[in-house]
């Protein structure tokens, strides 16, 4: 399965994402301009972190409008596969692919650190390799990652299993402590309805190798590429 | 075109007056009319004040720096274009540099160490080299100063906002509290870059005719005389009314900039290429050109403006950022130019390589700069100061007060800023960006790898203006001694070193002798390591209404791991495992945070053997590259129960520590000493133990066990504490977070 890792300007993580999926997971990944609009025949699209446009205006409010957010909307229109990580997820709020909005974290300051991660289903393409209720240990770096959606969506996103990663301690417990940014009801990571669309704010491209700090998100990329097969 | 240059309409008469209101003295007028064979005019003036500003033209320290070793088999560059470069092995070379922005950061915190950042990181990927590690080493008042914490907040804020918007991991860094710098705060900023060796790009401009292309974003009227100034004069009480110089920073287009000049460099169509850093065209036009022995014109009518009416003279001295000065290969200047536009970046040519060796600027068809190349770079002006000892030497108070146990004191130094976790600030920072960083912020030395390769490399910032201040040249050798220590400490074999010389006025006889010390020190440590010194940045003026900062020589090192999977960390590791201190000589309260924060008298530093020092380094960095060693940390801020405090503190292991240091508790200089060169380690019990103990006996080094490892989390030491470790851990995780919650 080929892989489109897509490049804005301002893309920080774009190259490590293509590195994670190329050369640490053995797949076929390529990079695609924003400018452009043909997905290169990618059966998967990864929307990287970074700080799209600067991120001047508000988290990925002008990268929506790249010639290939059209390309991307149509591709998710037809069931294909989109993650988008930190200023990724943030876009593909904009772009109204998933529910809800990032904001600035609760302490109003950038955070870098790893953080636990609960996965709340796991019959997802995106999750099938792990189990339900599985602690990850998943590095974030953001300054605007609070999760907010109207109290009615997020019942709804509940009842629908779209609520795919909760922000918990180590022992997947969650807890006021245990939430970095303050997002609403400690979501980390959200499908869309038809569950072929996945944001997340951590990192699962800087988490697939022991010597950097640990491997737990492999099991995002094995259940898409498992889902493939 | 070459004549005589017009004075623009509205432009101030040039006389004496006017060159001293841009920071020239009488002596240099003089000399600036004798070599132009007449007065300048406003626009020239401009341009030769920055151009001989102490920032720009290093006139006080060039005489001294030339002593400093620059030369070993692995260096790829030494001093001389924008950044030093180290072969780190299978190809690569390391560019790396460090560089002040201490006024701009006090004056505008925020935006003073953001462009700081920027700066830094053009002046490496300049270089054709793509910057993979940030560090910084940050100074400031003493926390209970009213605008300590404004300054800490904007600073790390600017740091943060610029680093993590451009996508390069800030991966280690220092930070330090002491009312010495209440009123000028250091914020110094380190950048390393890989390019594979022979793809380097250079900043000599070359080729008559050759276009020259400026690139990235339009020119303001922002940071006019940032150099002349604001970076070469000390602090008055006007220094707020100097706002206006400090530059305003744009991650975001800096992002773009390096992509397209990377991208560009890959072409092989830049002949040349340079940062507009302090002093903006002026610089980056008169250095290229000066390097390659040729002339220049450039047509000040084709530099792409933020706004209309802006004079000629603003146009050169302006240090908008994010810009770039090139010379493009013959007719290769639209390939070069679509680059950029696909980055949404302008590049324009501006002006051509002349053979005439002047430089000369042209506006709305008149000539308003002719000036000799030379005048501006290798012929300013260099002074040979005046240099001597204060007449009398700094004097401590020692206060009368009681000496706490050993329990209090080392609770209250975990609590203490400039010994506690800096876990606030760098999680602040973006240290994982780019997929190399195996250990970053919170161990003695970052480590990064180098992908498709066993290497890695490990980078150290360090500076000790206390022993500096106590004594310039043993406080220099202690600090590159400290940071050559760390890097040995994670297993990497040190290789080369970039310094930053933060002082007071060096008109000041007594400034000066700090200065010479400080850079003869630098060289026998250099040279005793076997670690050149590669680039570097000296920053003068740094006092308010006469009050000078201590010495501050801030020294990072470059380290090379031929395998990147056998470095170590500070941390114990298993239960079991011997704990050993290795020391060069008898610890010392001289110059300790102990005495800072007890207010008595640690006594005089000790000269510090460098022959022992190498050995240990030669130790270390062997022991751990055969893998008989589990920990290393070196005995710094703090003194030896901190130090064995911290180890225990392992993020991924429930340890304590059982030790016997048989010393008395009240031995305050063994338990809190800082002295030159203390190593604790943690080894296997195994035959590792053996070989290890022989890798330092041979060398001369007394290799003492005094403990081991345990799985209950406690520091016991003999006779002096047992603590909790958990409690231990608390108490320096939440000395910064506490004391800045209490400020909101």
């Amino acid at each position: 399965m080929k892989w489109g890792v897509i490049r804005f300007p301002g893309s920080l993580d774009d190259g490590d994402a293509l590195y994670a999926i190329s050369e640490v997971m053995g797949q076929d990944a390529t990079m695609l301009w924003h400018k452009e609009e043909s997905l290169q025949g990618a059966k998967c699209l990864f929307l990287p972190g970074g700080f799209s446009y600067g991120d001047y205006l508000r988290t990925g409010a002008i990268a929506r409008f790249s010639p290939i957010m059209k390309s991307v909307a149509s591709f998710a229109a037809d069931g294909g596969l989109v993650i988008g990580t930190c200023n990724g997820f943030q876009i593909l709020c904009e772009a109204h692919l998933l529910p809800g909005a990032l904001t600035r974290n609760r302490s109003l300051s950038f955070i870098c650190e790893r953080v636990h991660v609960r996965v709340e289903n796991a019959n997802t393409v995106f999750t099938r390799a792990a189990r339900e209720g599985q602690v990850l240990c998943l590095p974030i770096k953001h300054g605007e990652g609070c999760y907010v959606a109207p109290e009615d969506e997020l019942r709804q996103m509940e009842e629908r299993g779209q609520v795919i990663l909760r922000y918990v301690d180590a022992e997947g417990r969650g807890s006021e402590a245990a939430n970095p940014n303050g997002s609403m009801r400690a979501i980390a990571g959200v499908a869309n309805e038809r569950f072929n669309v996945f944001g997340l704010m951590p990192h699962p491209e800087h988490a697939v190798e022991k010597m950097l700090g640990g491997d737990d998100a492999r099991v995002f990329f094995q259940s898409i590429v498992e889902s493939a097969q | 075109m070459s004549g005589r240059p017009v004075a623009l309409p509205g432009e101030p008469e040039i006389d004496l007056a006017e060159a001293r209101a841009h920071g020239l003295t009488d002596a240099e007028f003089v000399r600036i009319v004798k070599i132009l064979g007449r007065r300048p005019t406003f626009t020239e003036l401009g341009v030769v004040s920055v151009a001989w500003s102490e920032h720009c033209s290093y006139k006080s320290s060039r005489k001294h720096l030339k002593m400093l070793p620059a030369r070993s088999e692995l260096v790829v560059q030494g001093p001389g274009e924008n950044a030093g470069a180290i072969d780190v092995g299978d190809g690569w070379a390391a560019v790396f540099k460090i560089e002040s922005h201490n006024h701009p950061s006090y004056v505008e915190p925020h935006q003073g160490a953001a462009t700081g950042v920027g700066g830094i990181l053009r002046d490496i990927f300049t270089m054709g080299a793509r910057p993979i590690a940030s560090m910084d080493s940050l100074k400031f008042g003493s926390f209970d100063h009213p605008r300590t914490r404004y300054l800490l907040g904007g600073v790390v804020g600017g740091i943060g906002g610029y680093g993590n918007c451009v996508g390069v991991p800030t991966v280690a860094g220092e930070v330090m509290f002491d009312a010495a710098y209440n009123g000028n705060i250091l914020v110094n900023a380190f950048c390393l870059g890989l390019v594979r060796k022979g793809e380097m790009l250079s900043a000599r401009a070359k080729g008559l005719g050759n276009s020259v292309m400026y690139v990235g974003s339009a020119t303001g009227r922002d940071g006019i005389h940032g150099a002349s100034l604001l970076a070469s004069a000390e602090f008055d009480e006007a220094r707020e009314a100097k706002r206006p110089t400090v530059q305003v920073g744009d991650p975001f287009t800096e992002k773009l900039l390096i992509e397209a000049c990377l991208e560009a460099g890959r072409t092989g169509a830049i002949v040349a290429i340079q940062d507009m850093g302090a002093a903006g065209l002026t610089s980056s036009s008169s250095e290229m050109a000066s390097r390659g022995e040729v002339g220049i014109v450039l047509d000040l009518d084709k530099v792409p403006l933020r706004e209309p009416g802006i004079t000629p003279y603003e146009i050169l001295l302006s240090e908008s950022q994010e810009r770039m000065l090139l010379v493009a290969a013959p007719g290769r200047e639209d390939e070069l130019r679509k680059i950029f536009e696909k980055w949404d970046l302008h590049a324009v040519v501006i002006g051509k390589i002349t053979d005439d060796k002047r430089w000369c600027a042209t506006w709305r068809d008149q000539l308003v700069a002719d000036i000799p190349v030379g005048a501006l770079t290798d012929d300013a002006p260099v002074y040979d100061r005046p240099h001597a000892p204060p007449k009398a030497p700094p004097t401590r108070v020692a206060l009368k007060r009681s000496a706490p146990t050993p329990r209090d004191a080392l609770r209250a130094l975990l609590d203490n800023p400039n010994v506690a976790s800096k876990r606030w600030v760098y999680r602040q920072y973006d240290s994982l960006v780019l997929s190399n960083t195996v250990e970053g912020p919170g161990t003695d030395a970052a480590v990064l790898r180098i992908k498709h390769s066993p290497r890695g490399i490990a980078l150290k910032v360090d500076s000790n203006p206390r022993a500096c201040e106590r004594e310039p040249y043993i406080g220099t050798i202690a600090t590159v001694c400290e940071a050559v220590r760390n890097v040995a400490c994670v297993g990497a074999h040190p290789v080369g070193i970039t310094n930053c010389l933060n002082y007071g006025n060096p008109e000041r006889p007594e400034i000066m002798w700090q200065f010479v010390r400080g850079v003869a020190a630098l060289r026998d440590a250099a040279l005793a390591f076997g670690t050149p010194v590669v680039s570097g940045n000296v920053s003068f003026y740094n006092e308010t209404e006469g009050r000078a900062i201590p010495p501050t020589p801030t020294i990072a090192v470059l380290g090379v791991l031929p395998d990147v999977t056998k470095r170590v960390t500070q941390f114990f590791k298993q239960a079991g495992d011997v704990i050993a201190i290795v020391r060069t000589s008898p610890p010392s309260l001289a110059a300790s945070e102990y005495e800072t924060v007890y207010g008595l008298d640690g006594g005089t530093l000790a000269a510090i053997d460098l022959v022992r020092e190498k050995a240990l380094i030669d130790a270390l960095v062997g022991s751990i590259e055969q893998g008989l060693i589990q920990s290393a940390h070196d005995v710094s801020e703090g003194g030896m129960l901190v130090a064995l405090a911290e180890p225990c503190l392992n993020p991924a292991a429930l340890v304590g520590a059982e030790v016997d240091l048989g010393v008395h508790p009240s031995d305050r200089a063994a338990l809190f000493g800082e002295g030159p060169s203390t190593v604790v380690l943690s080894v296997r019990t195994d035959g590792d133990l053996a070989r290890a103990e022989k890798m330092f006996s041979g060398r001369g080094l007394e290799f003492s066990v005094i403990g081991r490892v345990v799985d209950e989390a406690k520091l016991r030491v003999a006779g002096v504490v047992d603590e909790d470790v958990c409690e231990l851990r608390t108490i320096y995780e939440d000395a910064l977070p506490r004391r800045l919650k209490a400020s909101d």
